[in-house]
């Protein structure tokens, strides 16, 4: 018997530049990846009217008014201010400290009310947000930390703390409608 | 003087690299994963304002985005203020309401987006509130960039 005896070579593949081409393929994913967050002020739009239904009365004491036109000039509660006294005068507003007749009988019955015009440019828009926004952070960590010691986006979300201090500030917004 | 020859460690000196393509290749999946290639072609000039107080927004999933700024004109023109959902401009503002409402079925606990271009004006923006209203979108977000 003519058996023909061979020296089977290995069958493997050469496996050493794997390493090369997953790291080239690494670096091109790491390069292209964009991990950006978004981030932006957050609002909860109020279901649409019924014409049927008439809104609750709203007590004017518990109402402030803030106009903004197209030139960025302010009205609150008819009276002009400035951007930069917005955020005390909320403050003020929705805290009452003193007690007064023409301010908010409690935070939580406090509505603010934003109107602008429609030429009002969008950044103004949100920079007068970002006030309302930012008087209610102020008060709503001024409370925490009297309560828990803590600021207020360090309680646990959800948490009954969290829930306690949204009740005594609820961020009570009403974006109205231009009327031009 | 033979007796004071250092002994060699048995062992070998080398680092064992044949592990590595498999460590590599992890890393490789994560980025592939988290990579998101496609974004949306802007047909509107976009540039957003700045605020302070601002949220994340964690569950991407939810989110749906609209943009509205100065329609792009070939030969870098800028037009009027335009409303684009998704790859294209939507002209018929009515028509959003429907847009809207087939996401929300999709996605009952979406959130809308809403990039503005920093100088378009707020009547646009009111009148794609009022359809986010008919469609039943009621949480809405407000696209800025972190002030510094």
């Amino acid at each position: 018997m003519l058996l023909k005896k061979r020296e089977r070579e290995g069958a493997e593949i050469n496996g050493s530049s794997m390493a090369d081409i997953a790291f080239l393929l690494l670096i091109f994913f790491l390069v292209t990846t964009t991990i950006n967050v978004d981030t932006g002020i957050g609002m909860v739009l109020p279901p649409p009217l019924d014409p049927e239904v008439e809104p609750p009365p709203i007590r004017e004491r518990n109402l402030m008014n803030i106009l903004v036109n197209a030139q960025g000039l302010i009205l609150m509660d008819e009276q002009p201010v400035s951007i930069n006294d917005v955020k005390d005068k909320l403050i003020e507003f929705i805290d009452n400290p003193n007690n007064s007749e023409e301010l908010s009988i409690s935070p939580d019955a406090a509505i603010v009310s934003l109107k602008t015009q429609r030429e009002t440019p969008y950044n103004i828009y949100i920079d007068m947000l970002d006030e309302v926004m930012s008087a209610y952070k102020d008060l709503r960590d001024a409370a925490s930390r009297a309560n828990y010691g803590v600021e207020y986006a360090r309680l646990a979300e959800n948490s009954p703390q969290q829930e306690q201090i949204k009740d005594m500030y609820p961020k009570k917004i009403s974006i109205a409608e231009p009327d031009n | 003087m033979s007796q004071f020859k250092k002994k060699q460690a048995g062992t070998k000196q080398e680092v064992p690299t044949s592990a590595m393509p498999d460590v590599v290749f992890m890393l490789l999946f994560f980025f592939m994963v988290t990579t998101v290639l496609r974004e949306v072609t802007l047909k509107v000039k976009l540039d957003l304002t700045k605020a302070n107080n601002i949220e994340k927004i964690e569950e991407k999933r939810l989110v749906s985005y609209i943009y509205m700024g100065p329609e792009r004109l070939p030969g870098n023109q800028l037009g009027e203020d335009k409303v684009q959902i998704d790859d294209s401009i939507v002209d018929d503002i009515g028509a959003i309401r429907n847009i809207m409402y087939d996401k929300l079925i999709e996605e009952p606990r979406l959130i809308v987006s809403l990039r503005v271009d920093q100088n378009s004006e707020f009547g646009l923006l009111t009148d794609v509130q009022k359809e986010l209203q008919q469609a039943g979108t009621f949480r809405i977000n407000y696209s800025t960039k972190r002030e510094d």
